[in-house]
C-alpha cells in the first residue's frame, strides 16, 4: 500500500474515531456518577447492539489508526527500516484488533 | 504572514552597510550628513576594536560593547572557534561574519551574494535558527553571545558554507521542473489572474530556493525520503500552473512515498521562511489532491 493510501486511512480513521472518543469519555463521565462496578457496567451495557456496534468501529479505526502512527514513530524516531516497521505495525493492529473485539463481546455479550 | 517585501524598493533597505547606506535618501545634503555621522560613529569603535578588542562590557548601559561569537569551523566533524568582536550600533549577522572574515580570520569560508535579502546565499544557523544573516540585526537577538553554524540538514562543506546539492536535487525529484508544450511561436497562455489556481500559485511562487525551510525541517531531518518544504511549495506551483503538461509526473512525486503525507504540518517552514511563504499551506493542498485522487477526482 502506498505511503499516500496510509497516510488518507489514518486521517480517515481518526474522522471516525473522533465523535466516537467523545462519546465514550461522556458515558463514562456520566456512567460513574452512580459508582465504578463491574456488575453497574455490565447490567449496561451487555444486550445491547448498539453498544456492540459503537465499540467494534472504535476498535477498527483504532486498529488502524494508532499502528499507523506508531509505524511513523519507529521510522522517523527510531530509524527501523519501513519492512521492519510495517512488521510492527501489523502485529500491533491485529493485537489491538483481537483484544479489542474480544472485550466488545464479552462486555456487550448477552449476560454469559 | 505578511510579506515584508511587498511594496517596497530593495535599494531603499537600511542593511547597515556603509555602501547601502548612501541609497537611503536622495537628498544630497541629509544623505552627506547621514553618512558622516555612520562613520564617524562606527570608525570609532572599528579604531579600538582593532588595538584592543577585550574591552569589557559596560555596566552603565544596556548595550554591550563587545559580541561573543561562535562559529562553526570545518565541516561535519568540525568544532566551534569563538570570536570576541566590537559591538556596533547597526549590525547585521553578515556584518559580524564578515567582519571575523576580514579582521580576525580570513580562512574563514561563507557564502554571501547580494547582502540585502534579495539573493538567500547568505542563510546560516544563527543561535539555533535558520535565517538569512543579511536580514537579522544581531540586537534581534537580544542576546551579546551568538553562535552561528551551517544550515542543517546538509553537509557542511566547510564552516558556514553547507552543501545545498541533497536540496537542489530533491527539488529536482519533486517533479519540479516545468513543462510546456507551447513554442515560442504560439500565444501567451490566457490565465484569469483572479482564478483560484493561479490564486494558489501567486501564494507559492515567490521561493527562492534559500533552503531555509529545508534546514528548519523536522521531518526532513528524521526521513531521508522526504523531499521537503521547498520542493513541495515548488510542485504546488506547478500543479497550479495550468500550462505545465508534466502533471502526471508532478503528482507522482509530490504525493509518492516522499511527498506530501510525510509532513506533520509543524509549520517550522512556514514561521522560519524569511519572505513570508508558507510551504505548510501548500504541501496541505497537495494532500488534499492526494485524497480527492484517492476517491476518483482529478486536479
Amino acid at each position: 500500500m502506498t505511503e499516500a493510501r496510509l497516510y488518507a486511512l489514518q486521517r480517515l480513521s481518526a474522522v471516525v474515531m473522533a465523535p466516537l472518543v467523545i462519546t465514550h469519555l461522556i458515558t463514562i463521565m456520566i456512567a460513574v456518577q452512580g459508582g465504578l462496578t463491574a456488575e453497574e457496567i455490565l447490567a449496561r451495557t451487555q444486550g445491547l447492539s448498539i453498544w456492540a456496534v459503537f465499540y467494534t468501529v472504535f476498535v477498527l479505526a483504532v486498529a488502524v489508526h494508532a499502528p499507523l502512527g506508531l509505524r511513523k514513530i519507529l521510522i522517523e524516531w527510531l530509524k527501523f527500516s519501513t519492512r521492519l516497521a510495517n512488521g510492527v505495525a501489523l502485529i500491533l493492529a491485529l493485537g489491538v484488533l483481537a483484544l479489542g473485539l474480544r472485550a466488545v463481546m464479552a462486555v456487550t455479550g448477552g449476560g454469559a | 504572514m505578511i510579506n515584508p517585501f511587498k511594496g517596497q524598493n530593495f535599494l531603499l533597505f537600511d542593511a547597515g552597510t556603509p555602501l547601502a547606506r548612501p541609497f537611503y535618501s536622495f537628498n544630497i545634503l541629509k544623505l552627506k550628513n547621514r553618512y558622516s555621522q555612520y562613520l564617524n560613529n562606527n570608525m570609532m569603535k572599528n579604531g579600538r576594536a582593532m588595538n584592543d578588542i577585550s574591552i569589557p562590557i559596560q555596566s552603565s548601559t544596556d548595550k554591550p560593547d563587545q559580541l561573543t561569537v561562535n562559529v562553526w569551523r570545518g565541516g561535519d566533524d568540525g568544532h566551534f572557534d569563538q570570536f570576541i568582536i566590537p559591538a556596533r550600533e547597526n549590525q547585521t549577522i553578515l556584518d559580524v561574519v564578515s567582519e571575523i572574515q576580514q579582521r580576525h580570520d580570513a580562512s574563514l569560508s561563507y557564502r554571501f551574494a547580494c547582502r540585502v535579502g534579495v539573493c538567500g546565499s547568505c542563510a546560516m544557523t544563527v543561535n539555533g535558527r535558520a535565517r538569512w544573516t543579511c536580514r537579522t540585526h544581531v540586537r534581534s537577538l537580544k542576546s551579546d553571545t551568538i553562535t552561528i553554524e551551517p544550515l542543517s540538514n546538509m553537509p557542511k562543506i566547510k564552516d558556514l558554507a553547507a552543501d545545498l546539492s541533497p536540496f537542489i536535487d530533491k527539488w529536482g525529484a519533486a517533479g519540479s521542473g516545468f513543462k510546456s508544450d507551447a513554442t515560442r511561436h504560439d500565444a501567451p497562455a490566457k490565465i484569469d489572474p483572479n482564478s483560484k489556481k493561479r490564486k494558489a500559485a501567486n501564494d507559492a511562487i515567490e521561493c527562492i530556493n534559500c533552503g531555509v525551510c529545508h534546514a528548519s525541517c523536522d521531518v526532513v531531518k528524521w526521513n531521508d525520503n522526504y523531499l521537503g518544504p521547498a520542493a513541495l511549495n515548488r510542485a504546488w506551483t506547478l500543479v497550479n500552473d495550468e500550462r505545465h503538461t508534466g502533471m502526471a509526473e508532478t503528482l507522482e512525486a509530490a504525493l509518492g512515498s516522499g511527498g506530501c503525507s510525510n509532513c506533520h504540518s509543524q509549520g517550522n517552514c512556514m514561521s522560519a521562511c524569511p519572505i513570508g511563504l508558507s510551504p505548510t499551506r501548500s504541501i496541505a493542498g497537495l494532500k488534499k489532491l492526494s485524497l480527492l485522487a484517492m476517491l476518483g477526482v482529478k486536479p
